[in-house]
């Protein structure tokens, strides 16, 4: 390798200034003040590389980066990944333990980001060293940093372990496995957690006898910690070792501490219980699942905290049938923040039940909690409708359904009616424009003069969607009119609401309505006395120019845009001027 | 640790700060805190600054000036601002430091105003880069066309130089004056509290903090109490506790839910009915809590006396110690003078076997736990001689004055040490007047 990079290097700055000035001002731009200087020149420390040669990339090069800990994190953090890819910048393979140094130095920064990264690069050029250099080289960093005197260090080594392990002689494989041993009954609770989070991982690679002896016993030991924060990433460590044990093994030495671990004083442990769930239940298999996990996770849905009992609930998807329906009903007695969780994911259900079941069990419960008195869980509930219209029909529900969403309508957080508004066409999708015409319609309508203006807006853009579904004989018939007639309205902001709902009906709608109906009644509106609404006439010409054709935009709109223009009031004259000049008008 | 608290000697080691006796307002001293090793020894002020100062190593050969303070590095930690949306203006004044535990060659500690805490890193450098390819080392910049060859720069040595940078601003998410913070033994969070809420952090995270407490009745005219001081216990990263101005301190689990609203021990003394008066309700408000480093007791100070009690206890305290019991007829003036409000804080020693707190008239007081002694001294100008010792001070309560006794009515209210700092291991403490630092140690026979 190394004699085919160095040609190469002295071809490039043999070749004069030219190619040699680039490099120059990236070498000296790595110590520029300026940190997005800094970070170009480290982006591009491959090309400085490449032009310094193997030789002295090693000699010169390395030392320097080896000592530039000081700087800031995201110079630090795209230096950690560069050095990860650098093994051929530096004489292949044969040298990559040359890389070892800076990343060893940057492996032991306090910010957690770039300490991974270096760990992330430390991992890969790994793979690199030869089994006797990994053994001379990589070995003994990861020794020195397992027996650093700061915690940073200690950290970054917990996740170099997995990586060696496996390419070591026996001997060092001992000393690896004393050395993760110590590290999980390291005085801080920082080191501690990141052995316990490496747990999984580290067992992977380690021989069955070792696990069931070396890696069972630090198990049981990071799951009763006396730092919950280190108890419940032991949770996560259950999940591999689980799998790697036989069937018969893991009542006696995973069975124990998990179980423990559903029951932990501490809320967090048993949150990480309720969350990896369907991982645990995956690992342990079936036989232990109903037997144990079942009871806990009934447990879990009951909890005193809420939270514990929010990612309990959110698991229940995917659950067998008989497993999930008494949880089901639980819900009753549960607070509002599962309910909500629960209401999230209940609808999904309905799908791996099929009709019969989901009439019998969940119907009762969707309609229950379509008049719950959180409008977060009826929300919820109607926002998922359409997963139990696949399977049952959305009829068997639209008795319950209407006073739920009509309750939802007039909501006085504006931002529940907002959220309805924004089902609506997915609603009047199911259940047919007929329905929706007898009960819904009136609703709609009445959100165009909602007083919020977020509400007026969505109910808009609602009436647009509406009319794409339904067709625009059915806009004509029965919403074209109510809009049209806002136009008299005394409150100049629902004269608006005319002019947006116009804006965006007129393409929906098509030529006809929108020249014949639509626009007689734009143009009148010219003579508003709200100067508002007369820059809004002008803007709507704009708008449903292109719906109109040719003789209209001549004889119609050009007089009206350009009477406009001349407005006194300066918005009025702007917004007619851009019309004019964006409309094709001769 | 050589024999402890009233029994033990104290002399005079230094003093830091301007001799003048016209303060600024910005120099005065507003918190005293030694890191976990008591290497460094910190303090802010009311304009925004803080000082490190760093023990300089013992010289072997004279045993009697060990460890002498000198200033490590200075740095402006906040600056006044004007919050545009309440109208009100956010002074610099440190109201906390807390020290991180070390983590690698650099020292990290957050510091926080009224409304921001900052996370800060103080780090040495004592190598610098040398050697550019397109300019002399003095800046002049060389002919493009003579460089016919690579430079990469070298580190050279250089004299120590220490920076102070800012990691992380922890801001916007209180809407009242933060009091206390405190960090946590798993040593990823910390907590900061305000006069009705307790939020949160981790500390790598700026942007979201949970609240844990919060005692803001819905109705503000329902409001009677605020909290006044909040710790996390030093080994069970699930325990805090808050006191409040009603005299209580409330311990929270943190494992037990995910909001500690409730409670799960409330430490409160009843009132002593012969004592009560107007002031009553006033004196007993707790100006600090903190835990042993054992984590056995914790400490309280409300403004006549210091409290410990044992966590086990909640129904009174195990051990009351008078601070200037002499006020209580006085606190009448002392109402119109404001200083009733003083909060003055309170510190154990390494061992935690004796309590210390500070008084008026730049005294200030220990308490010696097993032998039920005390002592009153004083940082003073006067007895500012290296190596003098502190002469124990007394006032008279009335009654006929003593010889070297000072009557009640001489006192100087004007003088308070309301922060003082005991080192973690050694007899060494900082106390606090005004505008001046005393560092204090016990006499080496």
């Amino acid at each position: 390798e190394e004699k085919r990079a160095g040609p190469a290097s002295t071809l490039y700055c043999a070749d004069g200034d030219d190619s040699l000035y680039p490099i120059a001002v990236l070498i000296d731009e790595l110590r520029n003040e300026d940190v997005q200087l800094r970070l170009n020149s480290i982006k591009k420390l491959s090309t400085i590389a490449l032009a310094l040669g193997v030789e002295r990339t090693r000699t010169e090069l390395l030392p320097f980066l080896t000592d530039t800990i000081y700087d800031e994190d995201e110079v630090l953090l795209a230096l950690a990944e560069q050095l990860g890819n650098f093994t051929m910048l530096v004489g292949g393979p044969e040298y990559v333990h040359c890389l070892l140094p800076p990343l060893e130095s940057l492996a032991t920064v306090e910010e957690t980001v770039v300490r991974d990264k270096a760990v992330e690069s430390l991992r890969k050029i790994s793979q690199e060293h030869s089994p006797v250099d990994l053994e001379v080289h990589f070995e003994p960093l990861v020794k020195r940093l397992a027996s650093g005197d700061w915690f940073t260090s200690r950290t970054s080594a917990c996740g170099l372990f997995s990586v060696c392990y496996p390419r070591v002689s026996s001997t060092v494989k001992a000393e690896i496995r004393q050395h993760f041993r110590t590290l999980c009954s390291d005085d801080t609770p920082m080191v501690r957690r990141a052995a316990a989070s490496k747990l999984g991982e580290f067992a992977k690679v380690l021989e069955l006898d070792y696990v069931k002896s070396d890696i069972i016993s630090l198990f049981t030991a990071l799951a009763s910690d006396e730092q919950d924060s280190v108890r419940l990433l032991a949770v996560e460590a259950c999940v591999s070792i689980a799998t790697l044990l036989p069937q018969e093994d893991l009542e006696t030495l995973v069975m124990p501490t998990l179980r423990q671990a559903a029951e932990d004083k501490s809320w967090r442990v048993r949150y990480m219980v309720a969350d990896k769930f369907s991982e645990l239940q995956k690992a342990v298999g079936p036989e232990i699942t109903k037997n144990d996990l079942v009871p806990a996770f009934q447990n879990l849905l009951k909890d005193c905290e809420a939270e514990v009992r929010a990612a309990a609930a959110n698991k229940v998807k995917g659950k067998r049938l008989n497993i999930m329906l008494p949880f089901i009903r639980l819900i009753q007695y549960t607070n509002q923040h599962v309910k909500s969780a629960l209401a999230s994911v209940i609808m999904g259900l309905s799908t791996i039940l099929g009709k019969d079941n989901t009439i019998e069990h969940l119907l009762p419960l969707f309609l229950a909690q379509l008049k719950d008195e959180c409008p977060e869980v009826r929300l919820n509930i109607i926002s998922n409708l359409d997963c139990v219209n696949e399977v049952i029909g959305i009829r068997q529900l639209s008795q319950s359904l209407l006073p739920a969403i009509v309750e939802l309508a007039e909501d006085a957080k504006w931002r529940v009616r907002l959220a309805i508004i924004e089902y609506m066409p997915l609603l009047a999708g199911q259940l047919g424009v007929e329905f929706f015409d007898e009960k819904l319609n009136t609703l709609c309508m009445a959100w165009l003069i909602d007083h919020v203006y977020a509400i007026r807006e969505a109910a808009t853009c609602n009436l647009m969607k509406l009319v794409e579904k339904f067709g625009a004989e059915w806009a004509q018939n029965t919403i074209v009119p109510k809009v049209l007639g806002m136009a008299n309205d005394p409150n100049y902001l629902h004269r608006m609401t005319t002019l947006f709902c116009i804006n965006a009906l007129s393409e929906a709608c098509g030529q006809e309505i929108t020249t014949k109906q639509m626009l007689p009644v734009v143009l009148k509106m010219s003579n508003d006395q709200v100067a508002n609404v007369r820059f809004n006439v002008a803007k709507s010409l704009q708008k449903i120019g292109p719906v109109l054709d040719n003789n209209a935009l001549q004889t119609e709109v050009k007089p009206v845009l350009e009477k406009l223009a001349s407005d006194q009031d300066m918005d009025v004259k702007y917004f007619a001027q851009e019309a004019i000049s964006v409309l094709p008008l001769a | 640790m050589a024999g402890p608290g009233a029994d033990m000697q104290w002399c005079f080691s230094q003093v830091k700060g301007a001799i003048d006796d016209d303060v600024a307002e910005a120099d005065i001293i507003s918190t005293v805190e030694f890191n976990h090793t008591g290497e460094l020894l910190a303090t802010g002020d009311k304009g925004g600054r803080v000082v490190i100062f760093q023990q300089e190593i013992e010289n072997k050969n004279l045993p009697q000036f060990r460890s002498e303070y000198n200033v490590y590095s200075t740095f402006q930690s906040h600056e006044p601002e004007f919050d545009y949306l309440k109208s009100l203006e956010i002074e610099e004044k440190i109201n906390k430091i807390r020290w991180l535990p070390q983590k690698n060659a650099a020292q990290f500690l957050l510091s926080t105003n009224d409304k921001t805490i900052k996370l800060w890193k103080i780090s040495e450098r004592d190598k610098r880069p040398e050697g550019y390819n397109l300019k002399e080392e003095d800046g002049r910049y060389k002919d493009p066309n003579s460089i016919t060859a690579l430079r990469v720069p070298v580190l050279i040595p250089m004299d120590l130089m220490v920076e102070a940078s800012p990691r992380r601003v922890f801001s916007n998410a209180h809407t009242y004056h933060i009091n206390s913070i405190s960090v946590n033994s798993d040593n990823e969070t910390y907590l900061s509290a305000d006069d009705l809420r307790i939020n949160l952090w981790n500390l790598e995270i700026t942007d979201r903090s949970f609240n844990i407490v919060d005692i803001k009745p819905t109705n503000m005219e329902e409001l009677t109490e605020v909290i006044t001081a909040a710790e996390f216990h030093p080994l069970h990263c699930n325990t805090l506790v808050y006191s409040s101005s009603k005299g209580t301190i409330r311990l929270c689990d943190m494992r037990e839910s995910a909001l500690c609203d409730k409670h799960s021990k409330l430490f409160e003394e009843p009132e002593d009915p012969s004592n009560r008066s107007f002031f009553s309700e006033i004196i007993s408000s707790i100006s600090d809590v903190k835990f042993s480093h054992n984590g056995r007791y914790m400490m309280t100070r409300d403004y006549l006396s210091v409290k410990v009690w044992d966590l086990n206890m909640e129904n009174r305290p195990v051990e009351t110690y008078q601070v200037h019991e002499y006020l209580r007829s006085k606190l009448c003036s002392l109402y119109e003078n404001d200083c009733i409000f003083d909060k003055f804080e309170c510190c154990w020693n390494g061992n935690d076997s004796v309590v210390m707190t500070g008084s008026y008239n730049n005294f200030f007081r220990m308490f010696e736990r097993s032998q039920r002694r005390d002592v009153t001294l004083e940082a003073s100008r006067e007895n500012s001689k290296p190596l003098q010792v502190l002469k124990p001070r007394k006032v008279c309560a009335g009654g006929k004055r003593k010889k070297d006794e000072i009557s009640v009515d001489s006192l100087d209210f004007n003088k308070k040490i309301l922060h003082t700092a005991w080192h973690p291991q050694e007899n060494i403490i900082a106390v606090a007047t005004t505008n001046n630092l005393y560092i204090f140690q016990d006499k080496v026979n």
